[in-house]
């Protein structure tokens, strides 16, 4: 395999990472928002499977098996938590849902 | 055969990178969507160029099927056309961008820096030894408590997305 491939991985996660960090800071809309927060979680698996295949040693993947299981657990309950949201407010704008702020 | 695997890798990492933009500049919630599903399959690419077939799949199916139907089906529930106002100005865009790259910078140079190794030509990940890990005791009981964690989801996803009773 190229020798470069796995440093090259790691530098597409960081960039994917940065990319959903922006969209998260940035972006109003709460799904939109959302979306963002699953281009991090891969980036990270990314990492952990060039990590993996850099150290020789499986548990990496076992990692990104348990993080995708989390992903989808939180996907579902997120989006249960976006409906009320629209339920109630009527909108997915970030900023109407500031019932918390001190 | 190995120019052909980094041909790949960078066309999938390329197109990765681009949709992901995509996911972030786009301004309505389904193309975001789209978007990101093509990410999520470029990654999916990548993961078995680097020797990891179980992840590949799993992606697919998990990810791009699965997590994205749910996206897809709570967007075209809610009718979302676009976003309706956006209140920070250009400031804060270009600061926030500014900030971004000094952190790609600083990351960046520490991996580039940082002697990884390209990993051993016997790399194995196939679904056996997967699961032989998996199901050994270092695995097993957290395993176990992720179907708990997924019990719980949907019946915290049952119960939140329920009209409440009158």
């Amino acid at each position: 395999m190229n020798p470069a491939l796995v440093p090259h991985a790691v530098l597409l996660s960081l960039a994917l990472f940065v990319i959903g960090a922006l969209g998260v800071f940035l972006r109003r809309n709460v799904i939109t928002v959302f979306m963002s927060i699953e281009l991090m979680l891969n980036a990270v698996n990314l990492a952990f499977v060039a990590f993996s295949r850099s150290w020789d040693r499986l548990d990496g993947q076992v990692l990104v098996f348990f993080v995708m299981t989390v992903a989808a657990a939180e996907a579902a309950v997120g989006l249960a938590i976006v409906l009320a949201l629209h339920r109630h407010k009527d909108t997915l704008d970030v900023d109407a849902f500031s019932l918390l702020k001190g | 055969m190995d120019s052909v695997t980094a041909v790949l890798f960078y066309a999938a990492s390329g197109l990765a990178l681009l949709s992901a933009m995509a996911v972030v500049a786009q301004r309505s919630p389904v193309g975001s969507a789209f978007a990101l599903i093509v990410t999520l399959c470029s990654l999916s690419v990548l993961y078995g160029l680097l020797g990891s077939p179980f992840i590949a799949v799993l992606q697919i199916v998990v990810y791009a099927g699965a997590i994205m139907v749910l996206f897809l089906f709570v967007l075209m529930l809610l009718n979302v056309k676009r976003e309706e106002h956006q209140p920070e100005g250009r400031g804060v865009g270009l600061l926030a961008g500014g900030l971004a790259l000094v952190f790609l910078l600083q990351v960046g140079a520490v991996v580039l820096a940082s002697t990884l190794q390209p990993g051993s030509p016997a790399y194995d990940a196939s679904t056996a030894r997967m699961a032989r890990l998996l199901f050994s005791p270092d695995y097993l009981y957290v395993f176990e408590a992720t179907s708990i964690l997924i019990l719980s989801a949907l019946v915290g996803a049952v119960v939140l997305a329920r009209k409440e009773p009158r």
